[in-house]
């Protein structure tokens, strides 16, 4: 059983589609890239995976529970929009660290906030708070950022603080983690350290959704490549099949100015 | 000079009482404007239009008029005008027409303040918060309410110097505030009469009293520092 499966997704702004009829499907362990110029729609997808925008219509389920079902207002109750979202995780491009928190306080800040909500945090405050702090050195440690636990997001460069980011979205656990451009706001000295970790979470079969215009990258890390144009997805294959063998015409013209570069 | 040393004590003492009066009202348009603004920038925020407009139409006079005229009317209109004089007599009637006033019209310059810090933290700090499962009161004081308190600061500590000088505007109803206490001794009072140097005199005291302010707010300020 795919680990999600998004049916029929429709998206309106006012009267713009800008989402129309998006279906797809992901395994889990599993890494989709999905391609596609500005305004074709990618990044609504994504924040309508992570409840930061409602569909219009269509479904959304993971590990075949229907978290989202355009006609059945019992799935968009706001309680509930809540825990749902804990299935997915979303890495910003421009990150969105919190300011006021350290690197390593931006990794616990959420975790800790939930952990207040279970039965028994005050009998085990301590430890509980001793496992989360474990837990989000180990994930800066991963990410390669030991010696910049203590700082806070401007004394860090770009890439340090997506990768931040990064161990502050996989602090919490999710099925899925999505990315949005994650490297776009980046110089292009600092794209590849960022586009390593995400590598490294590849291999570690880390579930994603990656939302990128690094060509090389998207095929590379992928096993699944979507390619979105005008709020379609024109294209939808292996990695071979779209970038090698792309039958649209569309997808040719798109691919053949990254080649050229 | 020899004159001005025999009046010191009788003078320092009476400006004094004028000053803590000062400090009254400036403390009690502190209090009452700080929560009162916060409401009127969500009303003007409010996505209710018929809210919206008309705090924007109260906010639009309170700053288009002068405060002197605000403390005139609302003092003496209800007695002069309606027969109801609901302030009470005397300096506690002057004192609450004085604060009411007060409050009116830093609560609307506040409110533009903080409609610039909540509008002023990106919306991407709430989306993240969301997307990490935090409620929207989680966010809230875990991750706006800082930034927009960091800011509000430098142009809330303009407002707060201001409102100390503001505050002798409140002569005009003849609140017996520093500068009251200042100017009778021009008239005559205690046995000193045509005296002008303490009137002059209570400027010492708002420069004083504004570089205290200064300090406390830079160092405030600086405590807000450690991010940007």
């Amino acid at each position: 059983m795919p680990i999600l499966e998004v049916e029929h997704i429709r998206k309106y702004f006012g009267h713009t589609e800008v989402l129309k009829d998006i279906s797809f499907s992901l395994e889990k362990g599993q890494v989709v890239s999905i391609i596609g110029s500005s305004g074709s729609g990618k990044t609504t997808l994504l924040r309508c995976l992570n409840f930061l925008e409602r569909p219009d219509q269509g479904i959304i389920r993971v590990n075949g529970e229907i978290l989202f079902d355009a006609n059945d207002p019992s799935t968009q109750q706001e309680s509930e929009i809540r825990r749902k979202r804990l299935h997915f995780g979303l890495v910003f491009q421009s990150f969105h660290l919190f300011p006021q928190y350290t690197a390593l306080g931006n990794v616990m800040l959420a975790k800790e906030l939930l952990a207040r909500e279970q039965p028994g945090y005050d009998a085990g405050k301590k430890s509980i708070h001793a496992k989360i702090e474990g837990q989000a050195r180990e994930l800066l440690r991963q990410m390669g950022l030991s010696d910049r636990m203590g700082n806070y997001p401007h004394q860090l460069s770009g890439g340090q603080c997506q990768r931040v980011a990064i161990a502050r979205a996989l602090a919490l656990q999710p099925d899925i983690l999505c990315f949005d451009e994650p490297t776009s706001a980046l110089d292009p000295e600092l794209t590849g350290e960022v586009l390593k970790v995400i590598k490294e979470l590849a291999e570690q079969k880390t579930t994603m959704v990656i939302v990128t215009h690094e060509m090389a990258f998207a095929r590379d890390v992928a096993d699944q490549v979507i390619f979105m144009d005008e709020g379609h997805i024109l294209e939808q294959g292996s990695p071979q099949d779209v970038f090698e063998h792309p039958r649209e015409e569309r997808t040719k013209q798109f691919l053949s100015r990254f080649k050229q570069g | 000079m020899e004159q001005i040393l025999d009046q010191l004590p009788v003078v320092l003492k009476s400006l004094n009482i004028g000053f803590l009066q000062t400090l009254k009202l400036f403390m009690v348009t502190l209090i009452g404007a700080f929560p009162l603004g916060l409401v009127i920038a969500f009303g003007a925020m409010s996505r209710f239009k018929p809210v919206s407009i008309i705090t924007k139409l109260i906010v639009w006079i309170v700053r288009g008029t002068p405060l002197m005229i605000q403390l005139l009317i609302i003092y003496y209109f209800p007695g002069l005008v309606l027969r109801n004089p609901i302030w009470g007599g005397g300096e506690g009637g002057r004192f609450l027409a004085a604060s009411v006033s007060f409050i009116l019209n830093y609560a609307c310059y506040f409110s533009e303040i903080y409609r610039g810090g909540i509008q002023g933290v990106p919306v991407g700090q709430r989306e993240a918060g969301l997307v990490l499962g935090m409620t929207k009161t989680q966010i809230f004081f875990r991750v706006t309410l800082l930034q927009m308190i960091k800011r509000i600061v430098p142009p809330m500590s303009n407002e707060i110097i201001t409102l100390v000088k503001d505050t002798s505007l409140a002569r005009i109803i003849a609140l017996q505030e520093i500068i009251w206490a200042g100017q009778a001794f021009m008239k005559g009072s205690q046995g000193i009469s045509g005296a002008i140097w303490p009137l002059f005199f209570t400027a010492v005291y708002y420069l004083i009293f504004n570089g205290i302010l200064t300090v406390l707010l830079g160092q405030l300020e600086k405590k807000l520092d450690y991010f940007k």
